[in-house]
């Protein structure tokens, strides 16, 4: 049984996947009031991506350092989920923005069916394992273990967080973003292309769950063409435990549904006597959601999202 | 049965978050009374309706309808009471008939349900066709019973603001509560819904009514209460109502 | 659809002669497709499983506008009970029961008797089928609760939460009490035992039925069974819609603002709605357990789910018989693709480029973004009232038979 601090710490690596996902459904949402179902399945293409670059590194530049082919994976793996997302809002969103709420829900669904059957086609049905980048030792770290892979995950997760803030606070795109988010109308009227602010929104949130499947290969040395779509969910609990459409949100959301996760998948034989196990765990992030949903919709840090009067 | 009081409301107080939306505001309507609610944009007009109706819970008052008490605290509860609304944006259902969305109105009166939708035994086939003639006479009565099986969204504005009555009557109120029935009426439409809501009256029915055409709501309604910031500063006679300096100030500015 | 019209309030005739043509057809097909092989015939009779379970999911969607993508959850509430009522499974159980907590197991021992402990319990087909469709109604109404006030992509993802959370409680049931032996699932399960006669056959009769002296392969009887049953759900939703009932569900759809405004309870008839939907799709579980004689966790999955959604909202979303269109094309896709897709690759390629299973997928995908696109309410929606050809005069004597009697 791992320490409590153990827990946290694979709390906080989890969480920090959950918010980077998170952020991506939480913007989407902020401005188009939809959940782009296929989210999730963008992690996956990340982390596919990622891989292919890694091999091809491994194949023809052997000697480079674990962090170089990591960087350079990252860095080819955003631009391609960046395609992805932005086609899927062109092709499948832009018209189904004034329909009912279910058609685009449907689309969204049937976007994510296709992304993970192509991703079948061109990868394999099979899991793949993800190469050793980084040194396997762990660090001790107060009581419990962490490993470089880990250390770096937290690392770029903060960097990532960071930068997307900045974003969003200081320059004009950030502020366009914001108004757009808040009443699309009326920004429209001050002169915010709304198109411009949603391709970018979705350009940015595939970028962070590029990241985040590319690391999350890395942590747990194995992807698969269907591994995006539960995260995603999960993700976006998160975002609705932070407060949907609020950017800080989602990443407490996220940090907080992590531990949670992890505390909870510790600890509930204890809790329930032994009925239940931790193959259990992905029950949390449901259970989560709904408490939300029926005690406090607006989440922890209130919700943002756009007056469609 | 024959109370004359039909609504008594007293000391409503609503506040959203920083705003004082309505402040001691209270009410009280005589049957077969046409009774008007005035006030500049903003005054909480539209407010003090939800809050009778139950789409909003008020910190405080008291609420009779007909002599007993009744609580605001659900819409549907206000229906089965006896109050019956209108919206400001019209609110059908877009997607069925005229007929039916009259229909829908005598839900409320009428009991069948899984088993007599299954079973269409002998007492749920006389309902259905009761509603049915109930929703057709309505219809009529409003004046658009040609049009029950066009589909509601379809119908013309003004039609669809009969349509709307139409339905609010069919859960047979004690009240009839219309907020702003004439908002977008030319001057023909509007003496016709004039004409229309008189007929109601003299069927026994009370109505009160949100309006900002004060022209028609002085020569229509029995009495009226004037709005302002969520205050009440006038109420009686449409003649007393025009002369008061307060109302003028509250529509003028207060500079003339 | 010209051929086919269904609308007994447009031409009553033509309708009730479409229904008679579609019905001869249906009863002559096993008879037709005997040539052919069993494979056809027991194709058809899951089409007519999903048939009924998107009959149900229709209710909830299609009528209330509710959007449920956990549906699937009843249909395992119906399978996995008939899986624990009707077959060894509850000797299993009681055996870990013994074993854990012995104080409860070897009183409930003594209570059921020896009998139980050896065998579990087989209950009857007449005891199975009302109380899998109860029991799923309760499941309903509890599942739909805590969903009555989110709004339409909220209610979306807590259903399909509810739906994940009960597969993973099907998988991992399994200690310390055995109530679903996990992912192995439940085996020998009884077949459907009516009137004496046992639709799998009797033992060593080949999967043969004997029905008045007339022989029959099971997939045929359980084929007359299904449809039989297919049949009631399509008559009990069709009286469903045309009533106060219908009408109260159409309005919490279409503005559920102005229903409650006109007294509707828009919570008790929005559970209302959940739990009879769940209880067809109970109802269907308990026959699936029983024709497959297996349950295993893996058949309650997202996707099948997802794909019983699909079936309502492609074929028609809220009109009967769009939702029966879209079931029996959606059931039959896989087959139709395994048995035509891939052998024409081989004729075509000389090997199978892509699988009949991947194909499914993509052209599962594909039809959803497409159709959504084009015709979000589905292949075949409801004829607008303004089609039919009394839609237009605006005459006094017409008749108000906009619903179907």
């Amino acid at each position: 049984m791992d320490t409590f601090i153990q827990q946290i710490i694979n709390g906080l690596v989890l969480g920090s996947m959950y918010a980077l996902v998170a952020l991506g459904y939480t913007m989407v949402y902020g401005v188009l009031n939809l959940i782009n179902f296929a989210h999730g399945d963008v992690l996956m293409v990340g982390a596919m991506t990622g891989l292919t670059i890694l091999k091809y590194l491994n194949e023809y530049a052997p000697d480079l350092p674990g962090y170089a082919k990591l960087a350079i994976s990252i860095g080819g793996a955003i631009p391609v989920c960046m395609l992805v997302n932005v086609l899927i809002e062109r092709v499948a969103y832009r018209r189904l923005r004034n329909a009912p709420r279910l058609a685009p829900l449907i689309t969204a669904i049937g976007v994510s069916i296709l992304l993970q059957t192509v991703a079948m086609m061109i990868w394999s049905r099979n899991p793949l394992a993800f190469p050793q980048l980084l040194s396997s030792e762990p660090i001790m770290l107060g009581g419990a273990l962490i490993s470089q892979t880990q250390i770096l995950l937290l690392v770029l997760a903060a960097l990532s967080m960071v930068g997307l803030v900045l974003l969003v606070e200081k320059t004009k795109m950030g502020r366009a973003m914001r108004a757009t988010a808040e009443n699309p109308r009326v920004a429209g009227l001050m002169g915010v292309d709304a198109n411009r602010v949603i391709v970018t929104t979705f350009a940015l949130g595939a970028a962070l769950a590029a990241v985040a499947g590319v690391m999350w290969g890395a942590n747990y040395a194995s992807i698969q063409f269907a591994m995006g779509f539960v995260p995603g969910l999960k993700a976006f609990s998160a975002a609705v435990l932070g407060g949907i459409g609020n950017i800080y949100g989602a990443m407490i959301g996220g940090i907080v549904l992590g531990i949670i996760e992890s505390l909870g998948a510790g600890y509930i034989g204890d809790l329930t006597g032994g009925f239940l196990g931790s193959h259990y765990q992905d029950i949390f992030a449901f259970v989560v959601l709904i408490i939300v949903l029926t005690v406090r919709p607006s989440g922890i840090m209130g919700e943002r999202v756009a007056d469609r009067a | 049965m024959s109370e004359p009081v039909i609504l008594h409301i007293a000391g409503v107080n609503k506040r959203f978050g920083g705003l004082q939306a309505l402040t001691d505001v209270g009410i009280k309507i005589m049957r077969c009374q046409i009774y008007g609610l005035i006030g500049p944009n903003g005054a909480g007009k539209t407010t003090f309706f939800n809050v009778i109706t139950g789409l909003y819970q008020p910190d405080t008052g008291t609420f009779e309808l007909a002599g007993k008490p009744y609580s605001p605290s659900a819409p549907h509860e206000v229906a089965k009471a006896g109050i019956a609304r209108t919206f400001q944006n019209i609110r059908l259902f877009g997607e069925m008939t005229a007929l039916e969305n009259v229909m829908v109105g005598c839900h409320v009166r009428t009991r069948q349900g899984v088993f007599g939708a299954i079973f269409r035994h002998k007492a749920a086939r006389e309902e259905e066709a009761a509603i049915r003639r109930r929703a057709q006479e309505l219809l009529n009565f409003v004046g658009i019973g040609q049009f029950a099986s066009r589909t509601a969204k379809f119908l013309s504005y003004g039609d669809q603001r009969r349509l709307e009555i139409a339905r609010a009557l069919a859960t047979e109120p004690q009240l009839l509560a219309l907020d702003e029935p004439a908002a977008g009426m030319n001057a023909t439409e509007k003496l016709a819904l004039r004409e229309l809501l008189v007929k109601i009256k003299n069927e026994g029915k009370t109505v009160l009514l949100i309006e900002h055409d004060v022209k028609m709501m002085m020569s229509l309604c029995d009495r009226l209460m004037v709005l302002e910031y969520g205050k009440p500063i006038a109420e009686g006679l449409p003649a007393e109502i025009q002369s008061n300096q307060a109302v003028i100030d509250a529509y003028l500015g207060g500079s003339h | 659809m010209a051929l086919l019209n269904f609308d007994t309030s447009r031409n009553p005739r033509q309708a009730y002669a479409s229904m008679a043509v579609v019905l001869i057809g249906l009863l002559i097909f096993p008879f037709v497709a005997a040539p052919f092989g069993n494979s056809w015939v027991r194709i058809v009779d899951m089409a007519l499983l999903y048939i009924m379970l998107a009959l149900g999911l229709n209710i909830v969607v299609g009528f209330a506008g509710l959007l449920d993508l956990g549906y699937i959850a009843f249909y395992a509430v119906g399978a996995y009970m008939t899986g624990l009522l009707a077959s060894p499974q509850f000797a299993t159980l009681l055996e870990s029961l013994i074993n854990e907590y012995p104080v409860i197991g070897n009183s409930l021992v003594t209570v059921l008797g020896p009998e139980i402990q050896q065998n579990g319990i087989h209950l009857s087909v007449w005891v199975i089928v009302p109380l899998a469709a109860a029991l799923a109604g309760l499941f309903g109404a509890l599942l739909g609760a805590p969903t009555l006030k989110l709004r339409g992509d909220y209610l979306a993802i807590v259903t399909l939460g509810f739906g994940e959370i009960i597969r993973i409680f099907m998988n991992n049931l399994n200690e310390p009490i055995n109530f679903t032996n996990g992912p192995q699932g439940i085996n020998l399960i009884d077949p459907i035992r009516v009137f004496g006669v046992n639709l799998a056959g009797e033992a060593g009769s080949r999967a043969t039925v004997v029905v008045g002296g007339y022989a029959m392969p099971s997939v045929n009887a359980y084929y007359f069974l299904f449809l039989l049953l297919c049949v009631a759900v399509v008559f009990v939703t069709t009286r469903l819609q045309h009533s106060r009932l219908g009408r109260a569900w159409v309005a919490i759809r279409e503005d559920e603002i102005a229903a409650k405004a006109m007294g509707i309870n828009t919570r008790n008839v929005k559970l209302l709605a959940f739990s009879m939907g769940a209880s067809f799709g109970g109802i269907a579980g308990a026959m699936f357990a029983s024709f497959q004689g297996f349950v295993s966790p893996e058949s309650f999955s997202l996707t099948e789910s997802i794909a019983v959604l699909a079936m309502v909202v492609l074929g028609g979303i809220g009109h009967i018989p769009g939702v029966i269109m879209g079931g029996a094309l959606l059931a039959a896709l896989p087959e139709v693709l395994r048995h035509v897709v891939e052998p024409l690759q081989e004729r075509l390629f000389g090997h199978v480029l892509v699988e009949a299973e991947v194909l499914r997928q993509l052209l599962y995908g594909l039809a959803m973004v497409l159709i959504m696109l084009n015709r979000p309410a589905g292949l075949w929606p409801a004829p607008k009232h303004e089609d039919r050809p009394d839609g237009d005069s605006d005459t006094k004597e017409q008749s108000s038979g906009t619903m179907a009697a």
